[in-house]
């Protein structure tokens, strides 16, 4: 995998890049910037002078490299497939490496590193995002910087829960003998901020027979420590992640979180013994094992409402966009609208919204068009990060519109009102 | 290197956010997709005309070089400031000013990009034809600089047929309008036939009128498989002379059809040798009719296969064959030259007999595809740069393709310009009083030569006339 390669070892990657210039028609950023420095071929074009010797790691050239969302979409569509995520990635260690970690980044490895990680220490207390919040963190806290002020000015946020994941399902469910077992990785997201969708993960896939693995010792994925540039701390989430899922023999490990799947399937095996389970995106799972047909086979509700779709960058990059579909279009409560530009993103891009708030909203105020026209009372997701960010692009656009993760909507139809 | 006080005038213009003297922002802007780098001394963003008109008068009096800029994806080296200088960015001026249905035209600014304009005048029914491969990315403005084709262009014609009017900067800064919003128009030369691919050497086109048609009610696309190259290419001409123009003819020859099987799996018959996919477009109702004509004519050339899309997914399945021609080439070979000659419609035939017994001869591939109903050849040479003696075969062998198209009544370039890298062969095609009108034209509108110089005319030919400085590349390779 290229996670964790050195930026001298893109040498022939970076060489298949022949600027004809196609990602500047899918980079979200350039779209908004009209920049060549923001744009995949201007970066590339980077790395090959940094190779060079022909520029250093300056001021201005961080900023290029700061411009960028990881979200794969330039890769995705690219004649050549140069791999520009894990370019910017790589010059992004670098600068870690020679500059030290950027305040952003410190924050990030305070948050998602260590044995106690501050994230989730924090959310037990409350209100972690609310802003008021801040008066009460001391000024040298990393907190202030993940989410500093300018990131959250204004922003909706969802009401903080008291009890996160673990403390609502318990380690291990037993299941039917005759299904699979498995693991489940939560991420950060749905373990404190959405512990109601990681719970429906679970118990969903306990109740389709299921033996179900929630290991502990889980953290963070590592993506925004990835996109801080800190390669380190990626290597060490990842060990730690490896070894939480090692006790037990599974057929595959799920994840409801596409930042999650995409991390977790680009942890280098040179520096990881991942388990030999399969990772699995929990639609491409349900469907597998069903679901499917099940929710379609239930009666349709006679009042429904109109439900659209957000690709998230790191399932769209993987190929998973029919799977979160076809289980949409089965629900018996909604009819699916497939709304314009739902592949185009959200805007949050790990670390991004922190450091460029302003661009990551006008990024994400793209959406907004398509949604409208859609007519869609509920836009659903499989990323708890762009579900966030969707939630507060539809409140400021003044829409009466829900973002929801798409296993709220099967635990609606399975358990909702009957019809 | 331009002086402090010149940068100093910039800023004061455009604002300093939008001037950058930086390395990494001279290196963003070094390249186009010819893959050739050239150091610009400054990168501007400009927002208006009137801005533009202002940093031209200070290029003309301090003699400094001035190249546009749009989305940087043209293939001859148009955007290249291979003479240092001022980059003119025209990306801030992106916005669609009017759509105007009772008159079809829409009026733009150049940094628009040509599918976004594309897609908001359908959404109104109507139809903005000229579609280049790149245009998804590409702006109006560089699609006029270059006046761009596509496949569309067998039936709807290129760039310049849908331009009605310009608003440009002149090489010393005066700004001019020509053509206008009507489709008649004869006063005075037509000053937009001459901007509409002068490649940015005349001036900087700041707005555009543009012509626009009705949308087509339904598409129809066919591939049709044949067993040998002459059948394709027969089928071509008997389509024509069927008096059935298609909205596009394009073919793939059996080296590109080798290469994509290399690739991917594609569903064609072993003895397959071209392809032709052919789209008719119009009312409902005609296409049928219209599609089955067409097979009907081709049937007896060989034709071992043909297949009609029924459905929109079906479609995009017969034009993913197509694209997936270039991504595939890189196997045969690590470089590229890929050329975009064009003949006359009846001579396609001719000139593919000829590419292969060119490509015999020297023992290097030549992969052929592109826009077979407008006589357009994509011909794509495909080389290790590394073998020894490579460079000369190359240069022999391009000549060689270059003389031939000519000799057959055609041309060295069909829709990708000029530029720096066709350049050299300029000469083969057109006859020195051509080129002498020519390059009055360019002495008139721009006597200190600021104007994107270097392009377009070949040093040699250049230098005793005053239009060019030092020598361009001459050999462009494409890392395929």
């Amino acid at each position: 995998m290229l996670k964790d390669k050195a930026l001298e070892h893109f040498q022939d990657e970076i060489a298949q890049c022949v600027r004809c210039g196609a990602c500047q028609a899918h980079c979200p950023v350039y779209l908004e910037t009209g920049r060549e420095g923001s744009v995949a071929r201007g970066k590339i074009v980077l790395a090959a002078a940094l190779l060079a010797g022909e520029i250093g790691l300056d001021e201005r050239l961080r900023e290029e490299i700061g411009l960028c969302l990881l979200c794969g979409s330039c890769t995705a569509k690219c004649p050549n497939k140069v791999p520009t995520d894990a370019i910017v990635a790589a010059i992004r260690r670098r600068i870690t490496e020679n500059q030290g970690l950027s305040v952003l980044g410190r924050g990030v490895a305070a948050l998602t590193g260590g044995s106690k990680p501050l994230l989730g220490a924090l959310v037990k207390g409350a209100d972690l995002l609310a802003p008021l919040l801040f008066t009460n963190i001391p000024e040298a806290s990393s907190l202030r910087l993940r989410f500093a002020p300018a990131a959250l000015k204004d922003r909706s946020l969802p009401p903080l829960p008291k009890r996160n994941l673990f403390a609502r399902v318990p380690e291990f469910l037993e299941g039917d003998a005759t299904q699979p077992v498995v693991g489940i990785f939560a991420g950060c997201a749905l373990t404190h901020l959405y512990p109601h969708v990681g719970e429906i993960l679970v118990r969903l896939v306990h109740r389709l027979g299921c033996s179900v693995f929630l290991p502990r010792t889980q953290g963070c994925c590592g993506m925004p420590a990835t996109s801080s540039g800190n390669g380190p701390l990626v290597a060490s989430l990842a060990k730690a992640n490896a070894g939480a899922f090692a006790g037990r023999a599974l057929d595959c490990i799920l994840t409801a979180c596409a930042s999650c799947h995409a991390m977790l399937t680009g942890y280098s095996p040179a520096t990881v013994h991942w388990p030999a389970a399969e990772l699995v995106d929990i639609h491409v799972f349900l469907l597998r094992q069903g679901l499917g047909k099940q929710l379609a086979a239930r009666p349709k509700w006679p009042h429904r409402f109109r439900v659209a779709y957000h690709d998230p960058c790191h399932l769209r990059a993987a190929g998973i966009t029919r799977a979160p579909r076809d289980l949409l279009r089965a629900l018996p409560q909604a009819d699916f609208v497939d709304m314009e530009d739902s592949a185009l993103c959200c805007g949050l891009g790990g670390t991004f919204a922190a450091a460029h708030p302003d661009l990551s909203r006008a990024i994400g105020d793209r959406k907004v068009a398509g949604l409208r026209a859609s007519g869609a009372a509920v836009i659903a997701s499989g990323c708890p990060g762009c579900i966030l960010q969707l939630q507060d692009i539809i409140d400021r656009a003044g829409l009466a519109v829900r973002a929801m993760h798409t296993l709220e909507l099967i635990d609606q139809a399975l358990t909702g009102p009957p019809p | 290197m331009l002086t402090e006080h010149i940068l100093q005038r910039l800023a004061s213009i455009v604002g300093p956010e939008h001037v950058a003297t930086g390395t990494v922002d001279r290196i963003t802007h070094s390249f186009d997709a010819t893959q050739q780098q050239f150091l610009p001394d400054v990168v501007v963003h400009p927002g208006t005309t009137e801005e533009i008109s202002r940093i031209v008068q200070l290029a003309n009096e301090e003699r400094v070089p001035i190249v546009p800029r749009g989305a940087g994806s043209g293939f001859t080296g148009g955007s290249l400031p291979i003479h240092g200088g001022i980059v003119l960015v025209l990306t801030r001026m992106n916005r669609i000013l009017e759509i105007d249905p009772d008159n079809l035209i829409a009026i733009v600014e150049p940094g628009v990009v040509t599918g976004h304009l594309q897609k908001e005048v359908e959404r109104l029914g109507l139809f903005y034809p000229p579609d280049p491969a790149s245009k998804d990315f590409s702006t109006l403005g560089g699609n006029i600089a270059e006046c761009a084709g596509g496949p569309r262009c067998v039936k709807y014609g290129v760039t310049r047929d849908y331009v009605l009017g310009l608003t440009v900067v002149t090489p010393t800064g005066s700004v001019i309008h020509t053509g206008g919003r009507t489709m008649k128009n004869v006063v005075g030369y037509d000053l937009t036939r001459l901007l509409v691919g002068s490649e940015g050497t005349l001036g900087i086109v700041t707005q555009i009128i543009l012509r626009l048609l009705p949308k087509p009610e339904a598409r129809k696309t066919m591939l049709v498989a044949f067993a040998s190259i002459d059948g394709a290419a027969q089928a071509v001409s008997a389509i024509i002379r069927g008096k059935i123009i298609p909205t596009t003819l394009e073919f793939m020859d059996g080296a590109a059809i080798d290469c994509v099987r290399r690739a991917a799996r594609i569903d064609l018959p072993l003895e397959c040798r071209a392809v032709l996919i052919i789209e008719v477009d119009g009312d409902r109702a005609l296409l049928a009719g219209q599609a089955q004509k067409i097979l009907d004519i081709v049937r007896p050339l060989g034709v071992l296969e043909t297949r009609t899309a029924e459905t929109a997914e079906e479609s995009e399945a017969i034009w993913r064959v197509r694209r997936s021609v270039s991504p595939s080439l890189r196997a045969l070979n690590p470089h590229k030259f890929n050329e975009d000659i064009v003949v006359p419609r009846s001579r396609v035939p001719e000139m593919i007999r000829l590419l292969e017994a060119i490509s015999a001869r020297y023992g290097v591939p030549i992969v052929n595809f592109g826009h077979a109903g407008d006589g357009n050849i994509h011909v794509n040479v495909m080389v290790d740069l590394d073998q020894p003696d490579m460079k000369d075969t190359v240069r022999r062998v391009l000549d060689e393709i270059f003389r031939t198209a000519v000799g057959l009544g055609g041309s060295v370039s069909g829709e990708h310009g000029i530029g720096t890298a066709k350049a050299p062969y300029i000469a083969m095609e057109l006859e020195q009083p051509t080129l002498a009108a020519m390059q009055a034209v360019k002495r008139a509108l721009d006597p200190n030569n600021i104007m994107n110089p270097g392009k377009i005319f070949p040093p040699d030919i250049a230098e005793h006339t005053g239009c060019a400085a030092s020598p361009p590349p001459s050999l462009d390779p494409y890392h395929a």
